[in-house]
């Protein structure tokens, strides 16, 4: 096919209209995340105005429920929901595809006694686990994203495991053994470079599935405790002007929702982009 | 039926079996975990130490945990839940309304979202990458994304508040009409609809067109059978399986859905009852919860397992 | 049987192809999708009766016409020019017409029986589904019919075959149903498609003579797809031979195989003449395998029984056998991958260690491997230079620019040019995949190497050429070679000795000269009688000259 001799000369990828918007709203968050303190008008919890004013030129969104300027507590809420999403989703990765990746390579009880493990987290509903855990726990940060990345790690251990076994089988990895190879060789070399791609896919969904799980906790009043605010938690707070037609509420959880999409549009395309590769360039 | 099968299956009942007393261990151990203790938590910071020792004796915190599991673990197969720190109650007679409606919700969820679940995805697989598909794809797609509290509010300010068709709390109590108990879980059941249906219509999809690839489709196609009679004939029976598979595990799905959308709605349901006492740190209500939601959880697993195992004709028939 | 009377045409053809061209769309990775043409301009003719041969290599384009008989395009093929006129009527023109003419008219035989049989359901449903579909008959004399033809293919029980479930059927077995499946309406038309493909060389032959028999019998017409010139000779009257879905050359079936006029068409005959002289064996062999005993499963499953075999230096041992019958096994044992529980093996008068892991460096630098697969032998992510270049690295130390000159001396050898340094093994055709795995043994500069199965993934002119390299670097570097294959016509052209396995035991040991000489026990005959041979009357001499049931029923 004329796909092999095109695929060597170097092209810029196409990224499908999709894509761009996922891209360019995630890093619009994560701009605000970051640079919160500088773009915000007003502080976290420097009480403005009214209760509940609507949308105005003052302040774009309104105010909540205690007259804060809900635009700033937006984005200072932004950086404390990327933050703990972004530090358990590192947690449950690196946790799940090490543990995953060496449970497939060395196999035998080791394998067993972690997948069994694993499965046994599993047949607990996460977010049923997550409260009975948090009803002894204090809901400080740390715990979250500790609770948090643990739990979902079974996810990516599941992942990682079964692409690693995969590979395991494959001839290549065997020609390697056969050829005398440490474990490191074959597993750095040979294997993590072929499981790159899903679990970079799964990275995106495991994002998502964080920022949604800590919006859940904090809107039950379990996850991020007041004064600072997640996303979730400022659900909660604004919750109860629903029942009085004030939107105030729906604003922050629309933010989750975009949010949510936008990764979702990322990692769609980056597993569609990978997995009707087999190898090669183009898709490191 | 074969004796393989019947011991696949009574297999799989077993390791459910062992495996809800693992979930039990883990579940004790995890409200095990506090720095302090449930006496401490009770009486607060400034208790005397007197009163503290008086209520861990009565609590029997003074033996040793797995003393306190196995005496746990007895009065959970007695059907004796406990009692409430907060108030005292007898803790199986609160769950058992409670379950009733999470239940009673759950079901009405389930019946709409089923159904319109397995017809949207024969849907996109009939039109398989046309407009309808992509459309339905690129519509679940952005629904995965949304969290259940967007969707509740959402029909709460719409439908409830603007158009005021349902209303916005969906309070029921005992000797309410049937229609009335309707119309009270409308919203919350819609809600929960919406949030298991992309998911399961995405996996009706990938199963059925699983099934569609496989070469005997194409046989059937080239004996001249009509798109009906080869989705009946051909299709149906191998796609059942994997359908139920991905049924059963929405379903378990949606029974934790249930925790958020039911404080969402105030509905008097496990889910909200769950929450009130996760806050309150009332660990004897939190252990009862959260056995129960793990117990439909597992057994939901263990259905959609069975479903496959039995209609396997591999494991039917054997050689 | 056939019904012919009545519905053919005036020209007294079945079936007409004229300039028949077929279109698909692609989808690159990351790129637009393409437009390929998969047939161009191709025609052809069949009389009621008669059984025309497609043959060409892989992506020939053989199936795609095949199945345009029955006006279907797989994976979203289109038909964009030309006619088919069957019976008469040009079909094309008629859409909705195509499903009447289906399982009627038309009936197909697959590659594969074992995935085109619904799982679900009993044979005997599906077989007289399309006939009890199109009011061919009723139920019960579809059900007699089946029965019958059951019989005619020499089904085992044939009363009682239909009660049964696809996976409770053998492989060969369900491919004379799906043949019964396919006569059962009594069609005008078969298009078989690489029916005894997948299957072992002894079966193959009892599928094909009750093919052939019933084609006979019931006086159907066929088109009949293979890859296998040597079979399709012993099916069919006319032969076509397609190349990049272009017609090669159209003519009867003894003008193609004895007087072929294209290029093309002479080396696909002329495949397996490959001259080899047999090496005379030496006093000391390079590796023993001396009464080794393997088992998987801790022991439960004895997959090889006693085996002793040796090889010479500079020499090729072709181990031959079945699916099943433990060759491949005997690789895994040598190599150490499966530790033999009796028996021993040595290399070079000493003996090696019975695991992978206890072995030196220098043990495995000496013995290295070659697999069927090439394209799942080498990692996907690194480059041809990487993946030759390891063994240069990892068992002679070497870096850069050493480093780089032995690979391109490497690359020169197996043919390929310094180009191909910077490739990933997916820019690469199959034979060039399985070139880059012979250069990245060598580079190990080994005593030793293992073939297991390295050209029966390939088309034959590629595997040809395989072959023939193996056999001058042999020459070049006096390498031994373990040949593993199930392909008797491979083992003629390139072994020095042979080992016939039959179920985990060798049954028959020797210079290739003794092997292949008669008398032979009752397995090497069949499975010598069972190699398809490029003559018209084969089969039928071979099957009345057998003695022996095919191994795998």
């Amino acid at each position: 096919m004329s796909a092999a001799s095109e695929s060597r000369s170097f092209r810029f990828p196409r990224i499908p209209i999709s894509a761009w918007i996922g891209l360019i709203v995630s890093g619009l968050f994560l701009f605000a995340a970051i640079f919160a303190p500088w773009v915000a008008p007003f502080g976290n919890a420097q009480i403005v105005g009214d209760v509940w004013e609507p949308i105005s030129g003052a302040h774009w969104l309104g105010t909540d429920n205690l007259g804060r300027d809900l635009l700033s507590r937006m984005i200072f809420g932004a950086r404390t929901t990327i933050t703990i999403a972004a530090a358990a989703t590192v947690l449950s990765f690196g946790l799940g595809s090490v543990l995953g990746f060496t449970a497939a390579v060395i196999g035998g009880w080791f394998d067993q006694l972690l997948s069994r493990g694993v499965d046994l987290l599993m047949s607990i509903p996460t977010l049923i686990f997550a409260l009975v855990v948090l009803s002894v726990l204090p809901g400080t940060m740390l715990i979250l994203i500790l609770v948090m990345g643990i739990l979902d790690a079974t996810r990516v251990y599941r992942l990682a495991r079964a692409v690693a076994v995969d590979i395991n089988v494959m001839d290549f990895v065997e020609a390697a053994k056969l050829r005398g190879e440490g474990r490191i060789w074959v597993i750095f070399r040979e294997i993590l470079p072929n499981a790159l791609s899903p679990l970079v896919a799964e990275l995106g969904l495991r994002f998502i599935f964080a920022v949604l799980f800590l919006s859940a906790l904090s809107f039950l009043g379990l996850g991020v405790q007041p004064p600072a605010a997640d996303w979730g938690a400022m659900v909660k707070e604004n919750k109860e002007g629903i029942v009085f037609g004030i939107p105030a509420a729906l604003i922050p959880a629309a933010a989750i929702s975009i949010l949510a999409i936008s990764v979702n549009l990322v990692a769609d395309w980056v597993l569609n982009r990978t997995s009707d590769l087999k190898g090669g360039r183009g898709n490191g | 039926m074969g004796s393989p099968v019947l011991k696949l299956v009574a297999q799989r009942v077993a390791l459910g079996v062992l495996l809800l007393f693992a979930v039990s261990v883990l579940i004790f151990a995890g409200t095990q975990i506090l720095p302090g203790d449930v006496a401490q938590s009770i009486l607060g910071q400034a208790a005397t130490p007197q009163a503290l020792a008086n209520l861990r004796a009565q609590l029997g915190l003074n033996d040793p945990a797995y003393v306190r599991y196995f005496r746990w673990l007895a009065g959970l197969l007695h059907g004796d839940l406990g009692h409430a720190l907060s108030n005292g109650q007898d803790i199986a007679t609160s769950v058992g309304d409670r379950l009733k409606n999470t239940l009673f919700l759950a079901f009405w969820a389930a019946i709409v979202a089923v159904p319109l679940a397995i017809t949207l995805g024969l849907i996109a697989v009939r039109h398989k990458d046309g407009f309808i598909d992509k459309l339905i794809s690129a519509t679940t797609l952005a629904t995965i994304s949304l969290p259940e509290f967007f969707i509740g509010y959402v029909l709460i300010y719409y439908v409830a508040v603007y158009l005021q068709w349902f209303p916005s709390v969906s309070t029921v109590y005992d000797g309410m009409s049937f229609a009335d108990r309707m119309r009270a879980i409308a919203l919350p059941a819609t809600t929960l609809t919406l949030v298991v249906l992309a998911h399961m219509m995405r996996m009706t999809r990938a199963a059925i067109l699983n099934v569609m690839q496989s070469a005997y489709i194409e046989t059937a196609e080239l004996k001249g059978l009509s798109p009906f009679e080869i989705i009946r004939r051909h299709a149906f029976p191998n796609a059942i399986a994997p359908i139920v598979n991905v049924v059963m595990l929405n379903l378990a799905y949606l029974v934790v859905g249930v925790v958020v959308v039911e404080v969402i709605f105030v509905y008097p349901g496990m889910g909200q009852y769950l929450v009130d006492h996760v806050a309150k740190r009332d660990i004897p209500v939190v252990q009862a919860c959260g056995i129960i939601f793990a117990a439909v959880y597992i057994c939901l697993n263990i259905i959609a397992d069975i479903a496959s195992i039995l209609s396997n004709p591999r494991l039917r028939h054997p050689k | 049987m056939a019904r012919t009377e009545g519905k053919t045409s005036k020209t007294g053809k079945l079936l007409e192809i004229h300039n028949l061209r077929i279109e698909a769309t692609v989808y690159p990775p990351g790129g637009d999708p393409e437009n390929v043409v998969i047939v161009d301009d191709v025609s052809l003719t069949l009389e009621p009766g008669k059984v025309l041969g497609l043959i060409g290599e892989s992506g020939a384009g053989k199936s795609t016409v095949g199945l345009s008989s029955m006006g279907y395009g797989r994976g979203g093929v289109r038909i964009t020019g030309g006619k088919v006129i069957l019976n008469g009527r040009d079909i094309l023109k008629d859409r909705p017409g195509l499903r009447k003419l289906r399982g009627n008219e038309v009936c197909y035989v697959a590659q594969s029986a074992a995935a085109a049989f619904n799982p679900a359901h009993r044979l005997m449903r599906q077989v007289v589904e399309a006939s009890v579909k199109h009011g061919v008959c009723s139920r019960a004399e579809a059900e007699r019919r089946a029965v019958a033809l059951f019989r005619e293919l020499s089904l085992p029980d044939p009363e009682h075959i239909g009660e049964r479930f696809p996976h409770q059927v053998s492989g060969g077995q369900l491919q004379r149903v799906m043949t019964a499946m396919a006569l059962c309406s009594q069609p005008d038309l078969i298009v078989f498609d690489e029916p005894t493909t997948a299957l072992d060389v002894t079966t193959q032959i009892d599928v094909l003579a009750a093919i052939k028999k019933a084609i006979r019998d019931t006086g159907v017409a066929a088109l009949y797809i293979t890859h296998d010139l040597a079979v399709v000779a012993q099916v069919s009257d006319d032969i076509m031979v397609l190349r990049h879905g272009k017609k090669v050359e159209y003519g009867a079936t003894q003008q193609i195989i004895g007087e072929p006029k294209e290029e093309y068409t002479r080396a696909l005959v002329s495949v397996h003449h490959i001259a080899h002289e047999e090496k005379k064996p030496a006093p000391q062999p390079l590796l023993l395998v001396k009464n080794v005993t393997a088992s998987y499963g801790g022991g439960t499953v004895k997959v090889l029984k006693n085996v002793s075999v040796d090889i010479n230096a500079g020499q090729t041992l072709a181990v031959v056998g079945e699916s099943g019958s433990g060759k491949s096994t005997l690789a895994r044992a040598i190599t150490g991958l499966l530790p033999p529980s009796e028996g021993s093996i040595s290399f070079e008068g000493r003996t090696l260690p019975p695991r992978l892991a206890g072995r030196s460096k220098e043990d495995l630098r000496q013995l290295q491997m070659i697999y069927q697969m090439a394209d799942v032998a080498m990692n996907p992510r690194q480059t041809v230079g990487t993946i030759i270049g390891r063994p240069l690295q990892f068992y002679f130390g070497m870096r850069g620019r050493e480093r780089k000159e032995r690979v391109l001396e490497l690359l020169d050898k197996i043919e390929m040019g310094k180009g191909f340094l910077d490739r990933y093994p997916a820019e690469l055709s199959g034979g060039q995949k399985q070139r880059v795995c012979i250069a990245r043994s060598l580079a190990a500069k080994p005593k030793l190497i293992i073939c297991d199965e390295v050209t029966s993934a390939l088309d034959p002119l590629v595997a040809n050429g395989i072959l023939k390299l193996l056999l001058e670097l042999q020459k070049e570097e006096n390498v031994a070679y373990l040949f593993i294959t199930h392909d008797l016509a491979t083992v003629k052209s390139i072994a020095d000795s042979i080992a016939v396995m039959y179920r985990g035991e060798v049954v028959r040991y020797g210079p290739k000269s003794e092997v292949l000489k008669p008398p032979f026990d009752a397995y090497t005959d069949l499975l010598l009688s069972s190699v398809p041979q490029m003559q018209v009357g084969w089969l039928e001499k071979a099957i009345s000259g057998r003695r022996m049931e095919a191994a795998g029923n």
